[in-house]
This record gives C-alpha cells, structure tokens and sequence, in this order.
C-alpha cells in the first residue's frame, strides 16, 4: 500500500438517531441507534429492511433523523435540538452504495478523480495513480462503467470513496455477488488500507464469509435497532433474535414448549411442535409452558445410521430421510423425525452411509447446538 | 417566398428558445426534486399553453402587454416604448406559448436520473453547482436537446399569438406563418405553398433529429 497521505487520528463515531419513517399502507418504520463507533470494521449484519442502509444514509447526511445527535471526535455533523445539519459533501465521509452508483458518463480515471476537484491537476494524479494500483484497475482507467465487469465496477467505487481519504468509510455491502476468490483479494485491500489509516468503517453485509474475513466488531440490526454487538462468534453463533437466525442462515427454526427446566445441570427440556419430539437445549430465559424458538444450524447436525451409544450429545432422534439434494460440495438431507428437519452432511458421507430416501437414520444434536431465540 | 418573414421567425425561434431554456432550467429542476405536495398546481400552470387556444394566450398577453396593462405599462416607464406590436412583446408572449415544450422534456429526464448518482457526487464533495454542471446536466443532456429543438420548432410555427400580439407588421413581427396566411388571402397560393413546404420540410427535420437522437426522453410515441 502506497502512502498517499498523513494518517489521520482515530476519532469515534457516535450516533444516537431517532427517525420514523411512515409509508401509506405499510406498518411505520421506526429507527433507533445510540451506538459509538470506534476506529476499525465495524460489520452491521442483519435482515434486509431492518434500516442498516438508512442508518448510513443518516450518518452521511443523506437522511436527517428528526431526534438525536451525531458527532465524529470533536466535531458535530447533525444535532437535532440545536438545529445543526452539515451537509453531506462537507462531512468528509467516504459511502459505497448497494448500487454503487458508478457515474455511467465518465471513464473509470475522471470516476476515481471526481472527489479530487480540488487539487491541482499534478496533485490529483499522484493521488489516483497509486489508488487505481492499489485496486488493480489501472488498466481500465479509460473504460466506461457499462464496460465493467461486476467486480471491476466494485473496485472502482471502493477506489473513488478511499481516494478521498474519508474520516469515515460506509461500505453498503459493496462485494455482493463476487466470487469467492475475488471477494477475499478485495477484502484484503480494504483491510491493508484500513491498517494504515484506522478509520471508522461500517460494513453491511449478509455475507458471513465476509463477517469472518473482516471479523472485528459485529452489530445485529433487526427493526431499526441494535440487538446484539461483539465478535462475529459469540454474536453469529448464538443468535438471540429470530431475525438475526435468518439472517445468519440458520437453516432449522423449530417452534417449541418449555417442558422441564434443570437449573443444576443448566439445561432445559422442549417439545418441537406439539410433542412431536424432545430436545434438551441450554437453560434461556424461559419459564415452563412458553412458546420459544430452537435455531439449529444444518451443519451442526449428525447423521448415524444405526442408534448410536456412548456419545456426548444428549439428543439423539430417530428418523427416516425424505430427501437427498446435492448442492455444490454438500449434501442437503431432509429427515422427518417427528418434524423436519435439513442436516448438511458431505457427499463422502452420503456414499459411505448409503443414504436415500426412506433410509433410517438417526439425528444427533447437541445441547448447545440448539440456540433458543426469542420470537423477535 | 417571403426571406424577410422567415429571417424574423429564425430570430424569433432562437430568441425564445434561449431564453426558455435559462428559466426552463431551475424550474425542472426544482420540479423534478422538490418534495412540496403542491407542486402538482405549478405544473398544471406550466401545462396551460398546451391546452388553451393559442388566442385566449395572445389575447390575455395582448392585455398584458398592452400600454394599459401591467406589463406594458411597466415597460413604457422604463423604456420610454410599447411592448404590444414589438418584437420584444412578440418573444415574451411566444416563451409563454412555448413554456411547456421546454420545461416537460427537462422535468422527465431530470426525473429519470438515479438519485443515487447526485448522493455519491455529494459524498464526494460536490456541492449543488459542481453536481449540476458535471452530473446532472451531462446525463439530462437528450432532454435539453429535446427542451431546445420542440420550444424552437413550436415557435417557428405558432400563429394566434403572434397574431395577437404582434400584429402583421413587415420586419418586426410579420412570422413565417403569418406571411402564408397573408398570401393565402391575397389568392397567392403558389408562393403560400412555396412558404408552407418549407417550413413542413423544417418541421420533419427538426423532429425527426429528435426522435432520432433519442427517444428517452418526452415524446408522444413511448420508448422505442
């Protein structure tokens, strides 16, 4: 990475909004955020239209909440009660759009250097030069957008909003649909970058992959409001809302009756959907007779061919398979076994255990595979 | 054919045209951005010459104008002349009958850009003048073509107004299309058809540049 400018200190973001928005015919959208965020990632995950984009928006001055503050270190860019507004194009904020918004009438070079209008024009060179190395895309500086490839498009918006350099970077899950090699190249750049500058960057994304590669701080957004922050593990991994389990790709949600609680050994027993079978999950914040969610990843599920013994795992559910489905590397095996459930397993492990429709097999969970979220 | 009345709709046209596009400009722009709920009525004044005849427009700019009226009354204490049966009085009442065809076409092409391209050129630092002049206006730039080329040819060939308010007088406002009523009245058809062909000739040219240029932008025949 070419040095291209001094590093800039490292100034907290922190934002309190409040703004709701109210489309005839649609139940009000109602955002709320008091958050701080500080120099590094920060990855805003979340269902789509639970008002991540908008809170990037409100940040960049794009959309004015109509309560609240919002400050960077010592400055202030929108307060409500003291009626101050700066505009979006004096807050220097760096914003990659879903869209991404590529001006469609200049060449990839006048894309990245429209930020710099202000420089002479020798400056502005030795500022676009190094960025448009950085990004591998010097070779198209003279292309149009429409001449892009998704990817390349990608890396021309990311370069013209670092080029800038922006106190703050909003990334609106700019990698969608890019392959997987291409996606770690980019992330690595964007990393390298913010190694030099540290800068608050908040991410969007839907990607876990990307969650992982990134992977400093996360932020569940559902509704308008933050439901869970820390390490993309602990936040990802138990997911405490319904939402975030969609989101998260949880593939099993099951419906299901608080049974029994055993406090001393920190676990619970539930019936999935009316008795139809039992599992015993960690102890949640459920009393006996409610209704809760179980969010179970198909990947944590194993699969035996006759009824296991001396293991560990303290769910064992008897079944048959309904259906086997190859997708790509893995195998999608759908078992009824009182209700559905969809296990991930390897197409090496559907060979060895020869497994077909009306196989009998076995399910094997463990208890803290099963994840009790709350309906909401 | 009559090379006076022709010079004098040219001049006429392009005077207009000029004119109606500096006002026609912020207008649409403000049109097509704001977000006030009344906007509906100041698009239904801008629409008025589309709907009216022209001899109600000449008629109340005739009023207007006139040394009677608040217009003409303004003019003759600030210029010590009439603006009824001028050349200036001429323009002003033919940029109102044209009003539309300038500004409609800018409104929709301004309508159709991706908003999302003004939020990144802010984010970049351009303020309102720098994301007018580098983003909006190249990319609205079939619709200005457009605004300018039908505010002309409307011009070029308009007749109850100018008949209105300019009179018929050789040189100063004696149009193209007045010229040909004259000779159609004097029995003079050979030089009336002579005057006629060339301006349907003029007409076509003009449209079909448009349409073939593009046809995003407002046009009565949808997208291609």
């Amino acid at each position: 990475m070419v040095a291209v400018g001094p590093a800039i200190g490292a100034g907290m973001l922190s934002v309190h909004v409040d703004k709701e928005f109210r489309t005839p015919g649609t139940p009000s959208f109602h955002l709320r955020i008091n958050e701080e965020f500080p120099a590094g990632f920060t990855v805003l995950f979340g269902p789509s239209g639970a008002g991540k984009s908008t809170l990037l928006d409100c940040i960049a001055g794009l959309v004015r909440p109509e309560r609240g503050g919002i400050r960077f270190g010592e400055e202030t860019f929108f307060d409500a009660e003291r009626q101050i507004f700066v505009a979006p194009q004096k807050r220097g904020i760096g914003y990659v759009f879903q869209s991404l918004a590529l001006f469609p009438h200049l060449s990839v070079e006048e894309n990245v250097s429209f930020g710099l209008a202000k420089l002479a024009d020798r400056q502005r060179l030795s500022r676009v030069e190094p960025i448009l190395e950085v990004f591998h895309i010097a070779s198209l500086r003279g292309r149009k957008p429409r001449e892009l490839s998704g990817g390349e498009k990608q890396r021309v918006a990311l370069a013209r909003s670092v080029v800038t350099e922006p106190r703050i970077l909003l990334l609106d899950e700019p990698l969608t649909g890019l392959d997987r090699g291409l996606r770690q190249s980019i992330l690595e750049d964007l990393k390298a970058w913010n190694a030099e500058r540290r800068v608050p960057i908040l991410y969007v994304t839907h990607n876990r992959e990307e969650v992982d590669a990134i992977g400093e701080r996360v932020m569940s957004i559902a509704d308008g409001q933050v439901r869970e922050k820390g390490v993309p593990q602990e936040v990802l991994d138990a997911p405490r809302t319904l939402a975030l389990a969609q989101a998260a790709g949880f593939e099993n949600l099951l419906t299901a009756r608080v049974v029994e609680q055993r406090e001393e050994d920190g676990v619970m027993r539930v019936e999935v959907d009316g008795a139809q079978c039992e599992l015993e999950i960690p102890l949640g914040a459920a009393t006996v007779g409610e209704t809760v969610q179980v969010a179970i990843r198909a990947g944590d599920i194993l699969l035996a061919t006759q009824l296991p013994y001396g293991l560990s795992a303290r769910n064992v559910l008897p079944g048959t398979v309904e259906s086997v489905e190859a997708r790509g590397t893995l195998v999608r095996v759908v078992v009824k076994a009182g209700v559905r459930f969809t296990v991930h397993v390897t197409p090496g492990a559907v060979r060895s255990l020869e497994l077909a429709r009306d196989s009998v097999v076995w399910l094997v969970l463990k208890t803290h595979s099963c994840h009790m979220v709350s309906r909401r | 054919m009559n090379v006076q009345a022709l010079l004098l709709s040219v001049r006429l046209a392009c005077t207009v045209s000029t004119l109606l596009l500096v006002i026609a400009l912020p207008l649409a722009y403000w049109l097509a951005f704001t977000a006030w709920r009344g906007k509906f009525l100041l698009e239904s004044v801008v629409a008025l010459p589309l709907v009216l005849p022209p001899t109600v427009l000449g008629f109340y700019a005739l009023v207007a104008l006139g040394p009677r009226g608040v217009l003409g009354r303004i003019w003759q204490e600030l210029f010590g002349r009439p603006l009824a049966f001028t050349f200036t009085g001429l323009v002003l009442a033919s940029m109102v009958y044209s009003f539309p065809f300038a500004v409609q076409p800018l409104v929709t092409s301004f309508e159709s850009l991706d908003r999302r391209l003004l939020d990144a050129s802010a984010m970049l630092g351009a303020g309102r003048a720098r994301s007018f002049f580098r983003i909006v206006l190249p990319l609205a730039w079939p619709g200005v073509i457009t605004a300018v080329v039908l505010s002309f040819a409307h011009t070029l060939g308009e007749f109850g107004v100018v008949l209105m308010v300019g009179g018929n007088l050789a040189g100063i406002t004696r149009t193209v299309s007045i010229d040909i009523y004259d000779r159609v009245q004097a029995l003079d058809y050979a030089s009336a058809n002579q005057t006629a062909l060339f301006l349907l000739v003029i007409s076509f040219l003009v449209l079909s540049v448009v349409y073939g240029v593009n046809r995003r932008v407002w046009s009565p025949w949808g997208r291609r």
